[in-house]
Order: structure tokens, then sequence, then C-alpha cells
């Protein structure tokens, strides 16, 4: 069984983390990842920087762009991985757009994340649909789950059949909105994430998009299995220092 | 072989839909309805009155005789210049301003480059009373103020694109974050035969009304239908779309596909996709796009704002592979010369990205009796800073 499925059974909220692989400095990446597990995180997403991150807002492209000229690429990636699971247990996910990802070579891509202990994917950019005529069969030759989005609009079909090529878990976009966009959840938000609950879906759902604090943390988890931090983490990165990440997912945990 | 979009959205290897899930409702709406509003008869007698009464069309088919001799070929202009707004982007805003009204929509975004399909949009906003958002690259807000200033007067928000190079590309991935955040009420009109399926089918029927124009009129001078060529210069390519769209299944038209080649094709400085360009996704399509190894997207460049995006709408990418376009490739320094040749010869000043498509001459021999015709995009007024910059005039 794959990671990722074995961390959804464990009977706990998770907290996901979400960075940009090669940010603030370009072989921050482990550290990060390693210091991240220690403070208690139950699963990461490693983005690989875009340099045209659609979905993103202000804080994640800013980190994209310093990631780039840092150095960061796909190979740049693996290469720094290649030990990490030596010393880290916990799922890792990449997160990136799907350009990058197709001039690796999606096959090449797949056997990569494999060979450095990659448990799946979210890619933004590559529907659904695409994934399940195209991809779907080279995904799973590897072991790699791959996770896909929904949002507030996204029709019960459609969350219907997204669950149905799901083998982890759904990512629940909390409101209509680009990364980092929004603080705190009102009733449209609850009422949303109530909705998703009541489906009785196969896969448990993580909501991201506008997890911050421990407040929002609090509320989200209240409806879904965990919650992603992306922008708000970045942030903390930029303000404060790599050194420092336990008080950030302390602050989280509270 | 078939040179239109199949059923899933693509045209040969090329189109698609690779959008976040967040746009899925709004492009999957607009799949879902864009041919069966098209062909509502309403729709269409509005569309085509607002285009002769609005527009100006048809715009005039002019045999220019003093370029045709100096060439010794036979040399017709589609006069888009003429129309509303000094170019063809208007054909597109026109007939999307009316699909987002059917659509129920009250709030409309774009994105521009040099400005000219954000006046475009800011004008059909404004003549049907819609809210206009129009995101610019800061780069090109301080470069083209006159464009900005009409938008401005025509009622349009201009909001800066302050991220990556902070151009055209840019502006483009701002207004599908705008369209991320706000997925009920707005409807995005796309500039270019560029972004997911429907939108390059969409804006190439839309354009499709010059080559549809072009038929009759040369019927009328020439008595045929169908010339020996159609040319059109290329940037994301919705004047090339709609020159070509009612000639791609003539086999006896053959088709001339003019990029930019800034300061040459392999200098470095160049926006010609099709020899630059790598299969690989850019705003939702795939398509030949200008890009690293590692498939970042690059920033192209061209003396003309209009010509320097990074990639090509996907139709062209498929005319491309197939060989049923050919492609080539004028630098900077041809285009501006060709641009001062038609002033001179025929009192006609084109914008800077249609220069490009005059300037094959100089390279490429024609039959005397070959009937050539070249779609004149654009006007040149709002390159008039760029032409004395260049001539010192």
């Amino acid at each position: 069984m794959n990671r990722i499925q074995n961390k959804l059974q464990e009977d706990k909220k998770l907290l996901s983390i979400y960075f940009t692989a090669g940010y603030p400095s370009l072989n921050d990446t482990v550290t990060i990842i390693q210091d991240l597990e220690k403070s208690g995180v139950d699963m990461i997403e490693i983005g690989l920087p875009f340099s045209d991150p659609l979905a993103d807002g202000p804080t994640i492209q800013a980190s994209s762009t310093q990631a780039l000229k840092n150095g960061m690429t796909s190979e740049v990636l693996f290469n720094q991985l290649k030990d990490i699971r030596k010393t880290v247990n916990i799922p890792l996910i990449i997160m990136g757009y799907f350009n990058p990802i197709l001039q690796y070579g999606v096959e090449a891509f797949c056997k990569k994340c494999q060979e450095v202990g990659i448990d799946g994917l979210i890619i933004p950019d590559l529907p659904v649909d695409v994934y399940h005529d195209d991809y779907k069969t080279t995904f799973e030759t590897y072991g790699l789950i791959n996770v896909f989005l929904i949002t507030p609009q996204t029709s019960d079909d459609r969350i219907h059949f997204i669950d149905s090529v799901s083998n982890g878990f759904i990512y629940m976009v909390s409101s209509a909105s680009v990364t980092g966009s929004q603080s705190g959840f009102g009733d449209e938000n609850t009422a949303y994430f109530k909705r998703i609950a009541n489906m009785n879906l196969k896969n448990p759902q993580i909501i991201g998009f506008g997890i911050s604090d421990n407040k929002t943390f609090t509320q989200a988890t209240e409806y879904a299995k965990g919650a992603i931090i992306g922008s708000a983490f970045i942030k903390f990165l930029s303000d404060t220092s790599v050194n420092a990440i336990h008080e950030f997912v302390k602050a989280i945990k509270n | 072989m078939n040179y239109n979009v199949n059923q899933k959205g693509y045209y040969g290897t090329f189109g698609g839909a690779f959008i976040p899930e967040m746009l899925y409702p709004n492009v999957e709406e607009l799949r879902q309805k864009y041919l069966e509003v098209m062909a509502e008869p309403d729709f269409k007698k509005e569309f085509n009155q607002l285009l002769k009464d609005y527009v100006g069309r048809p715009s005039p088919l002019y045999f220019a005789k003093r370029l045709s001799k100096k060439y010794n070929t036979k040399i017709y202009l589609k006069r888009e210049d003429l129309n509303h707004t000094g170019a063809h982007k208007i054909n597109n805003t026109i007939g999307q301003i009316l699909m987002a009204k059917r659509l129920g929509k009250t709030r409309i975004i774009a994105e521009t480059g040099a400005g000219q399909h954000g006046v475009a949009t800011a004008t059909v906003c404004a003549l049907m009373g819609l809210e206009c958002i129009v995101y610019m690259g800061e780069i090109d807000i301080a470069r083209q103020a006159p464009n900005v200033a009409r938008m401005k007067m025509l009622g349009a928000k201009v909001v800066p694109a302050l991220s990556g190079s902070r151009t055209l590309k840019d502006a483009t991935n701002e207004a599908i974050r705008d369209w991320i955040n706000n997925p009920v009420n707005t409807h995005y009109i796309i500039g270019s035969a560029i972004g997911p399926h429907p939108y390059p089918d969409m804006v190439t029927r839309f354009q499709s009304v010059i080559s549809e124009e072009i038929k009759w009129q040369l019927k009328e001078q020439e008595g045929r239908e169908n010339p020996n060529y159609v040319v059109a210069c290329i940037g994301g390519g919705s004047n090339a779309a709609g020159t070509y769209y009612h000639f791609l299944h003539e086999p006896d038209v053959k088709i001339i596909a003019v990029e930019a080649a800034g300061l040459g094709v392999n200098s470095g400085e160049s926006a010609a996709t099709s020899v630059l360009g790598k299969e690989g996704i850019i705003h939702g399509c795939k398509t030949l796009l200008m890009q690293t190894v590692d498939g970042q997207i690059t920033e192209p460049y061209s003396i003309s704002a209009g010509l320097d995006y990074p990639g090509v709408g996907p139709m062209h990418a498929h005319l491309a592979k197939t060989g049923r376009a050919e492609f080539m490739a004028i630098t900077d320094d041809e285009a501006m010369t060709a641009g001062l040749e038609l002033c001179q010869l025929e009192g006609i000043i084109p914008a800077i990205e249609t220069s490009h498509a005059l300037a094959i001459f100089e390279q490429k021999t024609f039959k005397a009796d070959d009937v050539i015709v070249v779609s004149l995009s654009g006007r040149g007024d709002k390159d008039l800073d760029t032409y004395i910059k260049y001539f010192k005039l």
C-alpha cells in the first residue's frame, strides 16, 4: 500500500504543508522536508516551480520565480531527493504544472518519482479526463497516486467521476480563488464543506487554499480528513527563517 | 486532412483544454453552448448587423496596383485596418460580447499586449454597458500610453500585470487568475486564437468573416473565389485564422503564415514560434511553444507588440506540422522597410504586425498572374512612436 493511503487510514486529522522546491535557497529542499516531518507534519507537497503558475496567487508565484532564478529544475529536484527516503517516512507529493513534466517526459518523470520515493502527484492543469484517457496506466505502473482538485463550482456528477478515478484523496479547493487569497471561512465555505462531506465519497477529502492558521485549520478539518497550508508557510519562510519551521507547525497544531 | 477542430477540441495533436479544475465550469459551459448560440438566427442577425453598421464591414478588398507592379504579381489587400478601432480585433470582441450576454455574464475581462484587443474589448463593453477589466503588462502600459488612455476613456479599468516578465503572457495569466476568482458572473474575452478549447475555434469562427468576404469580393474582381495565396502575420494568430478559414480545405489555395523573427530567428531575440517552439502547454492549450528544455516558458521578442507571444494558436501549430501552411520569418528591419514601402507606394500606413506580412515580397518570388491576398490586419497609428524612433522621422 502506498504511504498516502496508509496515512489516510490513521485516526487523526492530517496537516499537509506545501512549499516551493528551491526556495528560499536552492538547497533548502531536503532540510525543509526533514524539519517538517520532525515538527509533526503528516504529509508534504513539494512544489515544482513553473514560470506561469495560473492557479497561484502572488506569494507562490514569487516563490516560484525565485526558485527558478536559484536554478531549480526537475532534474535538480530529483537529485536533491535521491536519498530522501533514508531519513523521511511521511508521504511526499510533487505538485507542479503539466508543461515541465511533459518536457521531462511523463513516463520518465513518473519512473524517477518512484525511484526517489515520491508517493503521488498533483498537477492542477492536467484535467481528469485527459489523465484518465492518456496517463492513468503510466501513473499506476510506477505506484503513483494522482490527486485531483474540486471546487465549490464542481458539479456533483463530476465529483463522482473524480472520486471514481482517484485512489488517494480529493483536494478540495476551499473557495473560488487562486492560492493565498482569503482569510477565514464564512457560511458559504462551511455549507460547501458540509455538502461534500455528506456525499459519502470513496476518497477522503483534504481542504486547501485559504488555510493559514490554527483557526482555519480547525474549521476545515471539522469537515474533512485534513488540510493543506501553502501560501502562509511560504510567507513564513520569507519573513522568518527556515530554521524556525517547528514554530510555524506548532502554531497551527496549537 | 481535416484542419478544423475535432469533437474533442484538437487540431491533430494540438489544442485541448489543459485548465485547472477551477476554470472547468466556465470553459465547459462555453464548450457546450458556443456552437448552438452562434447558430441562433437572432445571434447571427445581431452579429452581422453590428459588423455592418458599427464596425463598417465588409472591409474592402483593395487591388494594390503600384505594389503589384513593383513585385510583378497581383496583390490584393484585405483592409481590416479600416474597421472601427483600427484592426481585425473588433470582429472577435463583437462576437464574444454577444456570446457573453447570452450566457448571462455581467462582467468582462480581457488581456492585452499592445492594447489593440484591450481597446476592442473596452469598445464593445461600452457599447453593451458591461463592466470591463483589462489586464496589461506593466511594461506594455508604459510603452503603449495612447491605447491605455483610449481604454480608460471607454470606461474600462486597466489593471497592470506585475508578475513574471510583465508583458502579454503575464497579462494573460492575470486574466485567467481573475476568472478563477470570479467564476460565476464573468466572461473572459480572449483576443487571439489561443487558450483552452473552445476558444481557438470560437475566435476563428468570429474572425472567419474575413475569408468569407474575400471569397465573394475576389469573385467580383477576378471572376474566381480562390486566390493562389493567402498571407497573414501570426502572433497568436487570430487574423491569420480568419483569413485562412474558408480556404483551409481548398487545396489550390496556398497559405503563408508570417512570424516575427525579431533580430533574427537564431539571435535569441525572436518570436518565430514555428521554428523555435516545441510542443508544450501554454494558457490552457497544447501547441508549439517557446520554452527552455525544462519546460519554462520563455519571453519572445519582436519590435511589434502584437507578435511577441511565446506560443501560436493550436490550429496554426497543426498547419505548420502538416505543412499545409508555409511559415516565413521576417526580422524587425525587413518589416519596418516593408511598412514604409506600403506608405509610399499605396498611401497606407500599416500596423507593424501587418508590415511583417508585407515583407515577404522581398523574400519570395511570385508569378505575374498569381493572385495574392494579404490580410492588412491593422493600421499603423498606434505604431507611430516606433516608426518615428526607427526612421528618425
